[in-house]
């Protein structure tokens, strides 16, 4: 059973050595689709294991899946095979000799894999750290000026707020050895009466929490992630975006799952409150004030991670649920807008929003999709992020933390306010001559209506984020596994 | 090792830790943050060692070898290899104000380590706020530095903080966890090798007030 936690961490090495190896046009092109698929299979195929009562294990335990496991890594394959498979580009465009980009994108998957299959801090960290490593070139893949400051920002702070969490993580080994039971082990950690010390668990959660909330991309910890998100390639703000803001913050919920149990929900609680407010507000402030699509676009990432984190504080299966599935929903939402972002970039010569006008009628084919996927972010029924909102509202209101909620919804607001007004600049708003982009004036009677890529992989995330939250049976079946796991005792 | 001796060798490991972090903080030229940066290698791989022949260890002495190599040689060797033909950059602060924040800092680090009790009151916990201390260092480092090397040498400090920590604390973290997490430090002080280079042929210089065209 443990050579299927094995086999997507496998596939992404041999491709990756495949791509560096062949040099063959062919691979370079599809090598992300590929380990994308592989990690999405491996993960259903764990999901049904955990389903059957299995926790499979393998290399002595360093590598284990419970449910919350099996349901992030469907998660990074999904989403990554959204933003690879969405982002292909045109036949032809991709060389035998630009072999580094598609082995750092299948390296990014390897690393996102590692981070949710171990079953082991430390190697959690580790993984995190490579995420940093394998996207630093792909921010600053387009070698402009801009993407080169938005690259340097983004390793500074990734790696050194990354620190933090190596800090905390080497307290929390600390006192499992001073209560003689050394280990970084999740299932070991969340044996009840390890004598673990308080205060040094207290230290510990503070300084992993603050960590990985820089990765996650809380507010106030952020700074890096509009330059990021918005100077990448389309499909690599799509991944980091999407996925890896969630995946690093499935490490906090794991910590938070460990340091609930010793020093009682509070201290998590508190951090996570503030944290998720002052992201939902800053971010709502600016979306209303933004210029530039790709930018609304990372600022609406901070503000659903807001979400998220609020989520994680109220705690309980219901709002853990509901988080989950807001990861789910959002990463396939936004990765999609990001791939429409990059063809709009391609074919407009712009991702401005003042440059944007009247899609709908000059580029139907460009417009559906933006429109679809940011009616599917901005939390329109029967899209998923409509019902873990309010979800998360009503556990929040049942575990009495109403008057957080209340501040957020009206927050959320805001964001919702500015989001929907620019996106309708863009589909809508009518074209003006001194705000056309020079060079791309064509007469007014010519509708544009290609897609600019592939459209299967847009309907498909679209498609499960529209009808996710209607599913029942084994899907909530995990979704409820998977919150038992962080509720202590598995 | 008699215990007095263990004693000694901790404190004076940690003492040079604390001394090259100073100094380095204080000093600001490039010229000298090389060996200012080997000199605080050495003392951790030193402080390893003397834990290794304490605990009779084998795989600490073959971890301070590590260290030894990687810290005390090779990261600083990228990073006068980062810095060549530069001048160091007027810091945002001056060396008063600096040196006033780090007693403020080393202060702070004894404070904050006082759950650290829990672990004992050997010669190696007392040393911990050591570690605590070159960690907030390097923040300061990396907050008031305006050059790109200097930001560099921050992130290390910070580093070398946190594995001064980890090794007086519980003897290290398992060696699996140990080498992804110098691997990863490497990979990052070399992606950041690289940027340096992109960052000096696209502005002509590592100044990072130069880097202002993003944001809102």
């Amino acid at each position: 059973m443990g050579v299927l936690l094995i086999a997507p961490l496998a596939a992404c090495l041999l491709l990756g050595a495949g791509v560096v190896g062949l040099r063959r046009t062919w691979l370079n092109r599809y090598a992300g689709v590929l380990a994308s698929a592989v990690v999405l299979v491996s993960g259903l195929a764990i999901t049904t294991q955990v389903l059957g009562g299995a926790t499979p294990t393998a290399l002595d335990g360093l590598l284990r899946a419970d449910a919350l496991t099996a349901f992030m890594l469907s998660a990074v394959g999904a989403v990554g095979l959204t933003a690879t498979w969405g982002g292909l580009a045109a036949p032809g465009s991709t060389s035998a000799r630009a072999y580094a980009y598609p082995a750092l994108i299948v390296a990014f998957l390897l690393a996102m894999s590692l981070a949710v299959l171990a079953d082991n801090l430390g190697i959690l960290w580790v993984a995190i750290e490579a995420t940093t490593i394998t996207t630093a070139f792909l921010v600053g893949h387009h070698r402009t000026r801009t993407a080169l400051e938005a690259a340097w920002k983004y390793v500074i702070l990734g790696s050194v707020g990354v620190a933090i969490a190596l800090l905390g993580i080497v307290l929390l080994y600390a006192a499992t050895v001073a209560a003689g039971g050394p280990t970084l082990s999740w299932v070991a950690l969340m044996r009840p009466n390890l004598g673990l010390d308080p205060g040094m668990v207290k230290m510990a959660a503070g300084l992993t929490l603050l960590g990985f909330a820089t990765k996650a991309g809380l507010a106030p910890m952020h700074s890096w992630l509009p330059d990021a998100h918005s100077q990448a390639p389309a499909e690599v703000s799509g991944l980091m975006s999407g996925v890896l803001l969630s995946v690093a913050f499935y490490g906090i919920l794991r910590v938070q799952a460990v340091t609930d149990a010793v020093i009682g929900p509070g201290l998590m609680r508190g951090l996570l409150v503030a944290g998720g407010l002052l992201s939902v507000a800053e971010a709502g402030a600016l979306i209303l004030r933004q210029r530039d699509l790709k930018r609304m676009l990372a600022y609406s990432s901070i503000e659903h991670m807001g979400v998220i984190a609020l989520a994680a504080a109220v705690g309980g299966p219901l709002a853990i649920g509901a988080a989950l599935l807001h990861m789910l929903g959002h990463g396939l939402a936004k990765s999609s807008v990001f791939v429409v972002s990059g063809r709009i970039l391609a074919v407009e010569g712009t991702t401005q929003i003042a440059g944007l006008r009247a899609l709908m009628t000059r580029r139907p084919g460009l417009a559906v999709p933006l429109l679809a996927a940011m009616a599917a972010l901005l939390g329109m029924p029967p899209f998923v992020l409509f019902f873990t909102e309010v979800a998360i509202v009503v556990a929040g209101f049942q575990r009495g933390m109403g008057w957080v909620l209340t501040v957020a919804v009206g927050l959320l607001l805001v964001a919702f306010i500015g989001l929907a007004r620019h996106t309708g600049d863009m589909a809508f708003g009518a074209a003006t001559v001194d705000e056309e982009p020079t060079g791309s004036v064509e007469p007014s009677d010519t509708v544009d209506r290609s897609w600019h890529g592939p459209r299967l992989p847009l309907f498909a995330a679209l498609g499960v984020t529209a009808v996710v939250g209607f599913a029942a049976g084994p899907f909530a079946d995990l979704l409820g596994q998977a919150a038992r796991v962080l509720g202590g005792g598995q | 090792m008699s215990d007095q001796l263990f004693a000694q060798a901790i404190g004076m490991c940690a003492a040079v830790l604390l001394l090259s972090a100073v100094l380095l903080v204080w000093r600001r030229a490039q010229a000298a943050a090389l060996p200012l940066m080997s000199l605080q290698g050495l003392a951790l791989a030193s402080l390893v060692a003397v834990l290794g022949i304490q605990a009779g260890s084998r795989e600490l002495l073959e971890l301070a070898a590590l260290v030894l190599v990687f810290k005390a040689v090779g990261l600083p060797l990228v990073l006068v290899r980062s810095s060549q033909g530069e001048q160091g950059g007027a810091p945002l602060i001056n060396t008063a104000t600096s040196l006033i924040a780090m007693a403020g800092l080393t202060a702070v680090a004894y404070v904050v380590s006082a759950p650290l009790s829990a672990l004992g009151s050997g010669p190696t916990v007392q040393a911990i706020p050591v570690g605590i201390a070159l960690v907030l260092y390097g923040f300061l480092l990396l907050v008031t530095g305006r050059h790109a090397i200097v930001q560099l040498v921050g992130f290390l400090v910070i580093d070398n903080g946190t594995s001064a920590v980890a090794f007086l604390s519980s003897g290290g973290v398992p060696v699996i966890v140990e080498l992804g997490v110098v691997l990863d430090v490497l990979l990052v002080i070399l992606i950041l090798y690289v940027l340096t280079g992109r960052i000096r042929d696209e502005f002509g210089a590592t100044d990072l007030d130069d880097l202002t065209e993003l944001h809102d």
